[in-house]
């Protein structure tokens, strides 16, 4: 046998070839399914970067729907509550064009909105309940029915389906706590950085 | 002597801090009224705990911390709440916070409070407590709770314990002329933290543009293990990280605590404070703070009351308004305009500065940056400021964070050296506060995420559960009608048949009883509706009323009910009777009818065929003619079509059947 192959190079090298393909096919192959990907992996990234509101304004019944959906080619700017930051995100992962925001869908709206149960009307239908996709209303029939203001994600799903229009989406107004400092207006001369006891700044100022 | 180390960076601005040190601490007095915003501290706002209209006494605790990382507040002096309301509070937003206001008496009047002397008796929770019980938040800039920062974790040895009195920041010379005044409270101070904390070694870096400060900490120092540190002046030496670097020479590393390089940092105004709070019981209730610029008369500073308006303070230094451009609190470097001059001092107010135009001027509008590269060699923490600057404006919130955004310290150093007067700070502040609202809304998207996911989980749940359930009652049917079809598949139908035919037997057995019931009571009924019917018509008698007329006919209508009844039932009880006598002798008439049959038979069987036949057709024809005798009279009678047919159908067939009986008779006579 090693006489033969000695003899003819090309047989070896053909034998050799041969071998090592078989085994990489094998180790390719069992890998392949030892280490199988659960799921689509594009429609985990893409539910990752959607607002999970489960509003439904793009037409899909929730976030992880509408992110099969743009796995399958569907366009990605159909998410109002992601906005134009939503747009973009989707676009730098998918490799797409930006896009504005299809009006046809709903317009961004900069203020988180949470929905908002006026107490005194409540008639205790629990219709509200069995509408919020991420239970987030407490209550039980003929009882008051209230929001949970931490789970609440301002889709809006609560307010149509209530027989006696009780429910408020109440829009977060700038406060204390949820202020932060925004970038500087490049042609305003209002800043609010103060060093500027710079001298070569004074010289010019004077 | 020590060695010294440097940090990365730096600059030099003018000082400005001789102005303000001439003369010595100054008592800012107590205003008509003091204002105390809940929250003066990071963490959690403080909870009131005192009533509007009640009175307070000076130190008295009037809200109380919520959660951990929170500290309490205390009446600064003794008045009357006045109200519990939202104020403007120094925040660079401008925004309103809610406020404990208080409306002082001028008697100043102290509550109860003892000190510990001797706090080397109380073990280290206690003195913690007492440090939190005090309101001590740190005095430097931040308001970080002093206690939280002084419990060090158990895998943290601490080395050394730094108390900085660096004050770089130019115009501020409150710890200045603390370390003039109060050199000997700050030297207790910091050995109570020694004693708290256990380090290795004690420092009190200050920075060396302070010599009579540092030369009255060596005095009061000297007998004790703690080493004040001069080093040359820079800013922002005395940012806690850079202070760190110069000390020990050791980098805290990016998004680490002080602690886990062995290192515990405590500013020299919240020291004094510490001192106050263990030795004399108590509270931080006022504070030293700089008071300076070119808008006031007499820069000095004071030992003002937390709470006292800002407006009120600078009157005491002869504040001249119409001077000055805007008041900033804290530096010119890292401080911020503040809104308005009434809001209150708070635990935080090192510096009030009132700066005119021509000594802080308005920045000039920002130009283009042209990568010059001077605020990347004055940035202290090394980054890349021009960098960083791009990614903010293009909002590449990755490459900011790669860039390490978040190790920024906002020194304004970058700021100040920048030839284009780019406010880079205000673009790093807004970026961070950005990515952190990012992350909250990723963190909720993910939160909303996992709850509509087990929403799903649990209905789909609900769904297959109801399927199942309705399958096994399926099941259920199936194997209950495949057993009652192994007994006999109409076993219900006939018991009910069987049931139903009980009954009637029954009802047919006891028909002359429950008859005779049922006449009874209709009896008994009608008679007690005539009698509640009379009972109304007299009623109504007795009143006049129009209905009089309408119970009369009901009354009389019941009356001749109830004899209808009551003659039914008589008729049928004599009917009964009747019954009863013919039963008497029932076997007789029955034996007779037998007796006729029988004879009747006999004669039939005696008779010939011929007879036989001919007595059928004569009976036949008795039919026929009776038959024919109701056709004709229906005919005349005008009887109705149909019947008339019927009629005439019977005729037809009866002639048929006597044509029969004729030939059976011609059959028999033949035989």
């Amino acid at each position: 046998m090693i006489e033969t192959l000695t003899q003819y190079p090309l047989l070896a090298a053909l034998l050799a070839l041969v071998g090592m393909a078989a085994v990489f096919g094998a180790v390719l192959g069992f890998a392949a399914i030892r280490f199988r990907t659960e799921g689509n992996p594009i429609v985990d990234q893409i539910n990752d970067i959607l607002p999970q509101t489960q509003c439904g304004q793009c037409g899909y019944p929730g976030c992880k729907p509408y992110a099969e959906a743009i796995a399958n080619g569907e366009a990605i700017n159909k998410c109002p509550p992601g906005g134009e930051a939503g747009i973009q995100a989707l676009a730098d992962l998918l490799d797409q064009e930006f896009v504005p925001l299809d009006e046809e869908h709903g317009e961004e709206d900069p203020r988180p909105a949470m929905a908002f149960i006026r107490e005194d009307e409540c008639i205790g239908c629990t219709k509200c309940i069995q509408a919020c996709p991420v239970d987030a209303i407490l209550g039980a029939a003929k009882q008051m029915h209230t929001v949970i203001a931490s789970e609440c994600t301002g889709c809006d799903l609560c307010v149509e389906p209530c027989p006696v229009d009780c429910i408020d989406m109440i829009r977060e107004e700038e406060s204390l706590q949820n202020w932060h400092w925004q970038l500087p207006d490049p042609v305003s001369r209002k800043v609010e950085i103060i060093a500027t006891d710079n001298p070569d700044a004074r010289d010019r100022a004077a | 002597m020590r060695k010294i180390f440097d940090f990365h960076g730096g600059i030099h601005p003018p000082e400005n801090k001789h102005q303000s040190v001439r003369t010595p601490i100054a008592d800012a007095g107590i205003p008509p009224e003091l204002v105390i915003p809940l929250s003066q501290h990071i963490g959690a706002p403080a909870v009131p705990s005192v009533a509007v209209g009640e009175r307070v006494l000076k130190g008295q605790v009037i809200a109380q911390p919520r959660g951990f990382v929170s500290v309490p507040k205390h009446a600064p002096s003794s008045g009357t709440v006045s109200a519990i309301e939202d104020r403007l509070i120094p925040h660079p937003s401008g925004h309103s916070a809610p406020c404990i206001v208080i409306a002082t008496d001028g008697q100043d009047e102290w509550i109860a409070h003892s000190g510990t002397p001797d706090y080397r008796q109380l073990d280290k929770a206690a003195l913690l407590e007492k440090i939190r019980c005090a309101g001590i938040a740190g005095m430097g800039g931040a308001g970080f709770p002093s206690a939280v920062k002084l419990s060090i974790q158990p895998h943290h040895t601490i080395q050394t314990l730094i108390i900085n009195g660096t004050e770089c920041e130019p115009y501020i010379t409150a710890d200045d002329i603390l370390m003039r005044e109060r050199a000997q409270q700050i030297i207790a101070g910091a050995q109570i933290l020694a004693h708290l904390i256990e380090p290795g070694e004690t420092l009190i870096g200050v920075e060396d543009n302070k010599p009579e400060g540092i030369a009255a900490l060596r005095a009061a120092a000297s007998g004790t293990d703690i080493e004040v540190v001069e080093f040359p002046t820079k800013y922002p030496s005395g940012g806690e990280k850079q202070l760190i670097e110069i000390l020990t020479g050791k980098q805290v590393p990016s998004g680490g605590l002080p602690a886990d390089v062995g290192v515990v940092c405590q500013n020299l105004g919240s020291t004094v404070a510490i001192h106050d709070a263990i030795v004399e019981g108590r509270p931080l209730i006022s504070r030293v703070t700089t008071v300076t610029g070119n808008s006031v008369r007499e820069p000095q500073n004071f030992q003002v009351l937390i709470g006292t308006p800002m407006r009120y303070l600078l009157d005491r230094a002869g504040y001249e308004p119409a001077r000055g451009n805007r008041l900033i609190m804290g530096g010119p470097m890292m401080g911020f305009t503040v809104p308005d001059d009434r809001v209150p001092v708070v635990k935080t107010t090192n510096c009030l500065l009132a700066p005119t135009e021509e000594e802080l001027p308005t920045p000039p509008p920002a130009q283009a940056c042209i990568r010059c590269g001077m605020c990347a060699e004055a940035c202290p923490v090394s980054l890349l400021p021009q960098q960083l600057f791009w990614f903010a404006q293009g909002k590449e919130h990755e490459k900011l964070e790669q860039h390490n955004l978040f190790d920024c310290i906002e020194c304004g150093a970058c700021s100040y050296v920048c030839p284009s007067n780019i406010p880079l700070v205000q673009y790093y502040r807004a970026s961070k506060a950005e990515i952190q609202q990012q992350r909250r809304d990723h963190e909720k998207a993910e939160h909303s995420r996992q709850r509509f996911e087990a929403r799903q989980e649990r209905l789909e749940r609900a769904e297959r559960e109801k399927e199942e359930k309705r399958a096994a009652r399926k099941r259920a049917a199936e194997e209950k009608a495949r057993q009652a079809g192994g007994d006999g598949e109409e076993d219900p139908i006939q018991a009910a048949i069987e049931r139903a035919r009980a009954k009637k037997a029954v009802q047919q057995a006891g028909g002359g009883e429950s008859e005779l019931e049922k006449l009874e009571k209709a009896v008994v009924s009608a008679r007690k509706r005539l009698e509640t019917a009379s009972a109304k018509l007299a009623e109504a008698q007795a009143q006049g009323s129009d209905l009089v007329d309408a119970l009369q006919t009901g009354v009389d209508k019941t009356r001749g009910k109830l004899e209808a009844a009551e003659k039914a039932l008589q008729d049928y009880q004599a009917s009964d009777s009747a019954a009863a006598q013919d039963a008497a002798q029932p076997g007789d008439a029955a034996q007779a009818a037998i007796e006729k049959a029988m004879a009747a038979r006999a004669a039939e069987a005696s008779l010939s065929p011929q007879e036989k036949a001919r007595k059928d057709l004569k009976k036949l024809e008795q039919r026929l003619q009776k038959s024919r005798d109701k056709l004709a009279a229906s005919r005349e009678s005008g009887e109705e079509e149909k019947i008339i047919e019927a009629l005439e159908a019977t005729v037809t067939r009866l002639q048929d059947k006597v044509e029969e009986a004729r030939i059976a008779v011609q059959d028999a006579e033949e035989a």
